[in-house]
């Protein structure tokens, strides 16, 4: 018997009577939808639709409409319409289903049950038109003392060397998106909007094309598992080295390269053979233990001469706060936490929806374990997964982050829908294909301009949120739990927040 | 709102409460008689080798036998009293004000620089953060104490017969609550140790503030943002040894744009403190002093959203929230002026 086909995702419409026929749909549908008939009309395939609103949004008439799930099932809590497909295209295919951007799944979303808190009488707001208002921020090691003599002569001595560290102009960088997952476009629109903004961004396990030279004070470059791309000369090349031991969207397990996205470009720069899957290991091999990634670190550094501060990200797992403390103790200068809504272009399903825990929590077990341990100036701590406007930074950075990185916001500004379908290397918008007419769709000098213009909105919002809690350096928000509060928050998560409820 | 004044005579002469009494009582306009203190150095004399410990009982029965057990164990009592007190008719009596002067065992706090310092430490922490309900130490210096309770300054200074004590350091508040009306435990100075703060303000980076001094073994106790203050400088100027100048630095810096311009050298040594101290800056609107047996310090917050005015005659120096209260101590004070936003003002004994 055959198990039939699933019904419709997606279904298309065109309302005939606006159309002009102009095609646009037909040239920008990279997946195959519309087709031109001889007689110039428009036939539609909706089942080959992923909703990434292309044709939408190039339509000159708006004559296309999209609705989702147009076919209903018998409806059922349990046995919901995902669950049944699933179920029906692993009868069929026998392999793990991939998807996508971030977890999916329904969970309740803590940023959004925190509330930020502002200045009524007893202190003044302040306002960031007309005073200071400093955003900058420094990531690496601190000391925890200063050595500082005064001299006989009156004058200061200080006797404290300090490591190096990152100078941002705000606390958003922009996260690792390898070459690869995303086109070279893509990547020098966001290397030139840090560049911009003052910030960094993340080369991803893809090493480092020379287009983005130009850009490499601004990047931080990233080792992981599969050593894709990486020899001295690129670790020279960056501004600081990542070590990626995990990531929030598939914590266990390392990247997803399809071989359909390895092009011959791709795979000079990842030093792989072209159209060949790159699949990291899922850990790093000569990783086994703490002991070495303090290792790892170290040789990283020993490497660029001490020169070059050196990240560490893990995914946002049950225990992450004691993993953070082993990372505080070698010689890392942050430790990065991405939590489970994080991004990929790539991931088992079930491990996107199902493994990991959200970034919030992850921020505060982190930095309240570094802070009993007395090392909390021993690292940064950098968040990321999830992450969608100011105010989730501002949160962020409430509960102890010093800087979060962004991925899927910085996309959106770029065209991206959401529709998460990267993995098959086909996006229309030109951000995660390797397809030369779909990459030559994004234009870097136009989308730099807009992922420049989201940080720089984000920034300034957050100027305001601080200015309005009475606080003119971001220092003095982070970690500062007392002003923020749960609402409709269970105590056991309020207990790991260390946030008061609402009213108290 | 709240009235602050300090005043240091650097010579080491002697002043009596009855001055200050007076000055802080002319800033009733801050106050709303729920709160007001007094704190001088230079007072016990007799017992200047022991750590003054004030204590407010809520009775003498259990909380005071509990307190005695767990003193007795780190250290001698050399001598104990009730603080002598006058009833006011508006003051009403809340606590029993004790004071013990102590001698502890240096011997038991092994591995410490200054295992005196760190018992007492330890004892205000265990004592205060309510495992003995009913007893809250309020002062705990050598060779000075806090007067404070609930009531208008001039009340609150008669019943402490404050007019009776000689101290070379005064700091004086007059506080106007919003968080913790009419509990002594919250009037203004605090004090830990050899520190004593009075401030006006509210730190809105207290949280930051907070969490930074737990990690480093204190505890807030107090309901109130006032207290982290007195432990940061226990911290940076006790522990870290950092100059008085350099402690403020830590808590107002300079704007990143003022370090941008300076001198390198200045530039190195400003933007080490940004980074390191940076849980230690204090956000929101103050004005501050701070005394210790040698000196104080007073300044405002980097903005200056809160007044602060010096003045100086001779070997003494005020500080404080309004020019006509140091004008009422001192009618012959010169050389009034107003420091500028995050500017420390300092004075040290100079003998």
């Amino acid at each position: 018997m055959s198990l039939g086909s699933v019904p419709l995702k997606y279904r298309i419409q065109i309302d005939r009577q606006q159309c002009m026929q102009c095609m646009r749909c037909v040239d920008n549908c990279s997946y195959g939808v519309f087709r031109e008939e001889d007689d110039g009309n428009i036939l539609i395939d909706s089942r080959k639709c992923t909703a990434c609103h292309r044709c939408i949004s190039m339509c000159p008439r708006d004559a296309i409409n999209l609705s989702e799930r147009p076919v209903d099932y018998r409806s059922h809590p349990l046995w919901t319409p995902e669950a049944r497909e699933d179920v029906i295209n692993q009868s069929r295919s026998g392999r793990i289903v991939l998807a996508g951007m971030g977890n999916a799944k329904d969970y309740p979303i803590i940023y959004d049950r925190l509330v930020l808190d502002a200045c009524q009488v007893t202190n003044p707001s302040i306002d960031p038109l007309r005073e200071p208002m400093e955003l900058r921020t420094y990531l690496g090691q601190k000391p925890s003392k200063l050595d500082i003599r005064k001299q006989e002569n009156g004058e200061i001595e200080l006797n404290t060397k300090l490591s190096p560290n990152l100078e941002l102009q705000t606390p958003i960088m922009i996260g690792h998106m390898s070459y690869g997952a995303i086109s070279l476009n893509a990547q020098l629109s966001l290397a030139k909007a840090a560049a911009k903004t003052d910030t960094y961004m993340g080369t991803g396990e893809g090493g480092l094309h020379k287009d983005i030279y130009p850009y490499q004070d601004n990047m931080i470059v990233q080792v992981a598992s599969g050593r894709f791309g990486v020899d001295i000369n690129y670790l020279e090349r960056g501004a600081a080295i990542e070590i990626k031991i995990g990531q929030g969207a598939k914590p266990g397990i390392g990247g997803h390269l399809p071989g359909e996205k390895v092009c011959t470009d791709v795979s000079c720069t990842r030093m792989i053979p072209a159209g060949s899957d790159a699949i990291s290991p899922a850990p790093h091999h000569d990783i086994y233990s703490i002991e070495d990634l303090a290792q790892l670190v170290r040789g990283l550094k020993e490497a660029t001469e001490w020169k070059k501060p050196v990240f560490v990200k893990i995914a946002a797992v049950h225990n992450v706060a004691a993993v953070a403390a082993g990372i505080a103790r070698s010689s890392a200068d942050a430790v990065v936490i991405d939590g489970f809504r994080g991004g990929t272009g790539a991931s088992p399903k079930v491990f996107r929806d199902n493994v990991g825990i959200p970034i919030e929590a992850a921020i505060a077990s982190v930095d309240q374990k570094l802070n009993d341990q007395g090392i909390r100036n021993k690292v940064s701590v950098i968040a990321s997964g999830g992450i969608r406007n100011s105010a989730d930074v501002a949160k962020s950075i409430a509960l102890g982050a010093d800087a979060v990185y962004i991925g899927t916001a910085a996309l959106i500004s770029m065209g991206c829908r959401v529709c998460g379908n990267c993995y098959r290397g086909l996006c229309p918008w030109g951000i995660a294909t390797q397809r030369e007419d779909l990459v030559s769709r994004l234009d870097p000098e136009v989308e730099s301009e807009h992922v420049a213009n989201l940080i720089n909105s984000w920034t300034l919002e957050l100027s305001e949120l601080m200015g309005a809690a009475g606080i003119n350096s971001i220092e003095s928000l982070r970690g500062n739990r007392s002003r923020l509060r749960g609402y409709m928050l269970d105590e056991g998560t309020l207990d790991v927040l260390q946030v008061k409820p609402v009213g108290a | 709102m709240c009235g602050i004044i300090g005043v240091i005579d650097r010579q080491k002469q002697k002043m009596n409460g009855s001055g200050i009494k007076e000055a802080l009582s002319l800033m009733n306009e801050r106050g709303s008689g729920e709160g007001a203190g007094y704190a001088a150095y230079g007072i016990y004399p007799d017992f200047e080798d022991c750590y003054a410990l004030h204590i407010f009982f809520d009775n003498l029965v259990e909380p005071k036998s509990k307190v005695d057990d767990i003193i007795q164990k780190w250290g001698r009592v050399v001598h104990q009293e009730e603080i002598p007190t006058k009833e006011q008719t508006n003051l009403k009596r809340s606590h029993v004000p004790w004071r013990y002067f102590f001698k502890p065992y240096t011997d038991l706090m092994t591995g410490s620089l200054t295992p005196g310092e760190d018992i007492v430490k330890r004892l205000v922490m265990e004592i205060n953060s309510s495992t003995i309900e009913g007893a809250l130490v309020f002062s705990s210096g050598k060779n000075m104490g806090v007067f404070k309770a609930a009531g208008w300054p001039e009340d609150v200074a008669n019943f402490y017969k404050i007019e009776e004590y000689e101290g070379y350091i005064w700091l004086a508040h007059n506080r106007y609550p919003t968080n913790t009306p009419g509990w002594w435990g919250g009037a203004h100075p605090f004090n830990l140790l050899d520190w004593s703060v009075v401030h006006n303000g509210e730190i809105t980076s207290y949280g930051t503030n907070q969490r930074y001094v737990e990690s480093n073994g204190y505890q807030c106790t107090m309901y109130t943002d006032t207290e982290v203050v007195a432990y940061l400088f226990d911290l940076l100027g006790r522990h870290h040894k950092l100059p008085s100048e350099i402690i403020v630095k830590a808590m107002a810096p300079p704007f990143w744009d003022e370090i941008d311009e300076m001198e390198e050298k200045e530039r190195e040594l400003n933007k080490a403190i940004r980074l390191t101290y940076g849980p230690a800056l204090m956000n929101g609107p103050f004005a501050i002093v701070v005394a210790t047996h040698d000196g104080i310090v007073g300044f405002t917050d980097r903005i200056k959203l809160r007044p602060l005015v010096v003045g100086e005659h001779g070997s003494r120096l005020y500080i404080s929230s309004e020019e006509a209260a140091i004008r009422t101590m001192d009618p012959q004070v010169e050389d009034i002026h107003m420091p500028g936003a995050g500017e420390p003002v300092i004075g040290r004994v100079v003998t």
